[in-house]
């Protein structure tokens, strides 16, 4: 067993319980032993003093791309929870959509064999939806959260069938998971490189209109009235899903949505010049967009922050717009993003930044972390709220350099990450 | 120079130019753009006042025809060629100052890309010296001697509302 | 060295008034080289240019090729098939390889908008854009705006209506940047599904009808309906968009002055226009043509200055 850890001096942060001040916290045995004024550590404790800094629940970030099985020279198991634990994250959801599609139990067991070895951040499975995600046939949700998964999605494709997604919602609250739908309306987004609006007018690309991802949030909506079921809506980027979702919860219905930090950071306009490191899908939206998702992050519209994590060759992005892969990494910049876009302008509360990135995003997925109550697991993260860095992506311990933030001067990121009570990432330099 | 200087001048290069032509039978007469322009056409005035003659006249532009494209990149503005049939004729060819050369070398150049003259004859108001290619001028206004540094500056009451002629020495 | 339109030319948008003034006056005299007996002039003899269509094109291409050759430059066609680019080699392999053969110059033509920013951005030559997908295409834009000037002396308060399918046209784009640069009032006039996300806000009127198109406009540029967009979806037939859009003689008789109808061609007689406007009194799409070679001279003149200083460059083999 590892050496006890005293965490210091810290401003202890939990969202999970509402609490914020000075306190020590000890990690033993794997969990979270106390949280308190001045413990007095056992023989043989690593001291860390941890004044200045805020000391968190570990960051949960339930929608990575890792890219293994596959496309091992972009990503892997091991390289996606390396940057997970630069970037403060204690537990990643790797999403289905490898080479072969995790729709199945020996790719959910292969990819947390791979996690074990590489014994940085927690990787949880995501089962595919349907077979191959093909969109026809439901996958064996059963086996595969018997295997380990915590959700299923289909994500990097919608669940076009409004049929096969009602029978998703409805199967999967025989095991309690929530169900990840990518929400975009194919025959509307179809060829689609960019936000339809002016941008996409000056630059000559055809757009994918807001409407492509609200019809199928409505209908998500709507399907999870009917069954009852956890619908979770992955990257929302529109104002209209904002509002959707708000009417929604209001209503009392099971949804659950999150936001990745370039839709609250940036808008279409990044795409001028062709730049393909700002080309996703969904796209990079309007301001008015921008505006809606950090306000629904604000009043909990959005529950959770996640960063779709999709790595990518450099030369793959060095292409022509319309022929240049989607997405961007995004785990070792998430938290410096939300910083200097949510916190420093006087949006969110720190507390309130790592209840979206840690607590909810926890309970959303049914996973462990998220607390730092006495005996939960020691997933804990110390972070320099303050600390003014630049973006240099030669520097990422991501395989891949595929970010729109080079350069860029971000505030505040992890020091330190501990998972399972054992220090993951030490931040030296 | 002022205008009377350059009037006297300009008439003595009418009549030695006819006298080089022997007549003005065959004459065409070729400003290089730009004051070579309003050059030839008072030229051709007086010849044809004192001849009553009405020989051809033609502009032409030498921009597309520089060798110093790379050095000083793109002239802002390419201006009129306008050609009358050289095929035979005598063609003289005028410009303001002649200095290195290279100009007169590029409107040879294009001439011989119109046709193909029995005689070209050049006529400048000014040889200022300093030529970088063996060409020499047949009929002269004046000969002035200059130094790299200095500039001679003609000015015509068509474009530049006089007539003068004027050397900026080089500090 | 700068040039006086910069390195290349992609885009009207990035240009401004007096740069296409500039390229507008430079067109002129090179009116008169292509009229000489002798078509060609030495200015860019030596210089190396490579026409580089990955699209099939007939009209642009030779319209280029005699703009250099008359410029006594020294060009190479690469067509998309039987080269290497077939072979999937991408873009940007293409070009260096071709730069590594110490060119001054790429025309290209491409099927995926910003192709010619994203070559200019990579490569030392000057890039110039012959058609970039459904973004641009400049040199079009600018013949079109010349044969305008030719026709009534100035672009500024002149109305034009251009009409067809904006959406998927590089040619309304940069006539749209272009003249609206140079103080033209421009109207868009074709069906909703053919006009692209927020248009106006580029700064054009949109005139849902051709008939009231008609009553407004000095001039008309009628845009090539792609046969394809019907089987897309975006009409429902051609006979239709021609009964309801198409530019007929009828409805042209109903227009209260002459107006000046322009195609940027090819043209397809009986669906966006009509053979008898096509070849009647109105049309100036022959003397676009004309113009054509004299505004990609001028261009290809302009942009020749700012060529790559190899020795510089610290050798590329």
């Amino acid at each position: 067993m590892s050496r006890p850890i005293l965490l210091k001096g810290g401003r202890v942060i939990d969202p999970s319980r509402r609490s914020d001040g000075t306190a020590d916290v000890l990690l033993q045995g794997g969990r979270i032993e106390a949280v308190g004024l001045n413990i007095l550590p056992p023989d043989g404790t690593q001291v860390v003093e941890c004044a200045g800094k805020v000391v968190a629940p570990g960051l949960i970030d339930v929608h990575v791309h890792l890219r293994e099985p596959g496309q091992e020279d972009l990503e892997t198991v091991a390289t996606g929870a390396m940057a997970a634990v630069a970037g403060g994250f204690t537990g990643i959801c790797a999403m289905p959509n490898t080479d072969p599609v995790c729709d199945n139990q020996g790719v959910v067991g292969f990819v947390i064999a791979q996690a074990q070895r590489a014994a940085k951040a927690r990787v949880y499975p995501i089962g595919a939806v349907s077979v191959g995600q093909k969109g026809q046939q439901l996958a064996e949700f059963g086996e595969l959260v018997g295997a380990g998964a915590v959700a299923v999605s289909d994500d990097g494709k919608p669940v076009a069938s409004s049929h096969l997604m009602r029978m998703a919602l409805e199967y999967a609250k025989t095991f309690g998971i929530p169900v990840a739908d990518h929400c975009e309306d194919p025959t509307l987004a179809a060829g689609g490189s960019m936000h339809e609006g002016i941008i996409s007018t000056r630059l000559g690309l055809k757009g994918i209109p807001a409407a492509a991802e609200e019809i199928m949030v409505a209908r998500d909506i709507l399907l999870a009235e009917l069954t009852g079921g956890h619908v979770h809506l992955c990257h929302m980027s529109t104002r209209g899903s904002v509002e959707l979702i708000r009417r929604a919860k209001d209503a009392g219905l099971r949804v659950t949505a999150e936001a990745c930090p370039h839709h609250f950071a940036l808008t279409h306009e990044s795409c001028l010049g062709y730049n393909t490191n700002a080309k996703m899908n969904p796209p990079l939206r309007e301001d008015l967009d921008r505006e809606a998702i950090r306000q629904g992050l604000k009043d909990g519209t959005i529950d959770v922050i996640a960063t779709d994590h999709a790595p990518h060759h450099y030369d793959a992005k060095e292409r022509e717009f319309d022929d240049a892969p989607n997405g961007i990494i995004g785990l070792e910049t998430a938290f410096g993003l939300a910083m200097a876009e949510l916190v420093n302008t006087g949006l969110l509360s720190l507390p309130d930044l790592l209840l979206r990135m840690s607590t909810t995003p926890a309970r959303t997925f049914n996973l462990p972390g998220g607390t730092l109550a006495t005996g939960a697991p020691a997933d804990v993260v110390v972070l320099d709220p303050a600390i003014q860095w630049v973006v240099q992506p030669e520097a990422f311990f991501s395989k891949s350099r595929n970010t729109p933030f080079a350069g860029r001067t971000l505030t505040g990121r992890a020091e330190l990450t501990i998972v399972r009570g054992q220090v993951a990432f030490q931040r030296t330099s | 120079m002022d205008d009377r200087a350059i009037a006297r001048c300009l008439a003595r290069m009418a009549s030695e130019i006819v006298e080089r032509a022997r007549g003005t039978e065959q004459l065409v007469i070729v400003g290089i753009q730009r004051r070579g322009v309003e050059l030839a056409a008072r030229l051709k005035r007086l010849i044809d006042d004192a001849e009553s003659s009405h020989i051809a006249f033609g502009k032409l532009d030498i921009t597309l025809y520089r060798d110093d494209l790379q050095a000083v990149g793109p002239r802002p503005m390419v201006g009129e060629t306008t050609l009358p049939e050289l095929d035979g004729k005598i063609v003289v060819i005028v410009d303001d100052v002649l200095y290195t050369g290279r100009t007169v070398r590029a409107a040879l150049d294009e001439c011989a890309d119109f046709g193909r003259p029995r005689r070209i004859l050049l006529c400048v108001l000014i040889d200022r010296g300093g030529r970088e290619l063996p060409i020499q001028a047949d009929i002269i206004g004046v000969t002035v001697s200059t130094g790299a540094g200095d500039r001679v500056d003609v000015l015509v009451r068509e474009r530049d509302g006089e007539d003068a002629v004027a050397i900026v020495r080089g500090t | 060295m700068p040039t006086p339109l910069g390195k290349d030319l992609t885009a009207l948008e990035y240009l401004s008034a007096d740069q296409i003034r500039l390229i507008l006056d430079t067109a002129e005299p090179f009116k008169e080289v292509s009229e000489r007996q002798i078509k060609k002039v030495p200015a860019l003899r030596g210089k190396t240019i490579v026409n580089l269509f990955f699209e099939a094109s007939t009209r642009t291409r030779i319209s280029f090729e005699f703009a250099e050759k008359r410029l006594s430059a020294d060009t190479v066609n690469v067509a998309s098939s039987g080269s290497s680019v077939s072979k999937g080699e991408t873009l940007v392999d293409t070009a260096r390889n071709l730069e590594a053969m110490h060119i001054d110059m790429v025309v290209i033509r491409h099927h995926a908008s910003g192709s010619a920013e994203f070559l200019g951005k990579r490569i030392r030559s000057s890039v110039i854009n012959a058609g970039d997908g459904k973004h641009e295409h400049p040199t079009q834009g600018l013949l079109d705006i010349l044969t305008l000037r030719d026709k009534f002396g100035k672009i500024e308060g002149l109305k034009v209506a251009i009409c067809g399918d904006l959406l998927h046209s590089r040619v309304g784009r940069s006539n749209i940047h272009g003249l609206l640069k140079l103080g033209a009032e421009v109207a868009v006039c074709g069906p909703a599904s053919l006009l692209p996300r927020d248009v106006e806000s580029l700064g054009v009127t949109v005139i849902p009808h051709i008939e009231d198109a008609i009553q407004w406009a000095d001039a008309l540029n009628i845009l090539r309906l792609q046969l394809e967009r019907m089987t897309a979806g975006y009409i429902p037939s051609l006979r239709e968009y021609n009964r309801v859009f198409g530019l007929s003689t009828v409805r042209l008789d109903r227009a209260p002055k002459d107006l000046v109808i322009m195609h940027p061609g090819p043209m397809n007689r009986g669906v966006e226009i009509d053979s008898e406007v096509a070849d009647g009194p109105h049309s100036v799409i022959l003397p676009q043509v004309t113009n054509g070679v004299a505004v990609r001279m001028a261009v290809l003149y302009l942009l020749a200055g700012g060529a790559p200083d190899w020795a510089q460059a610290g050798g590329s083999e």
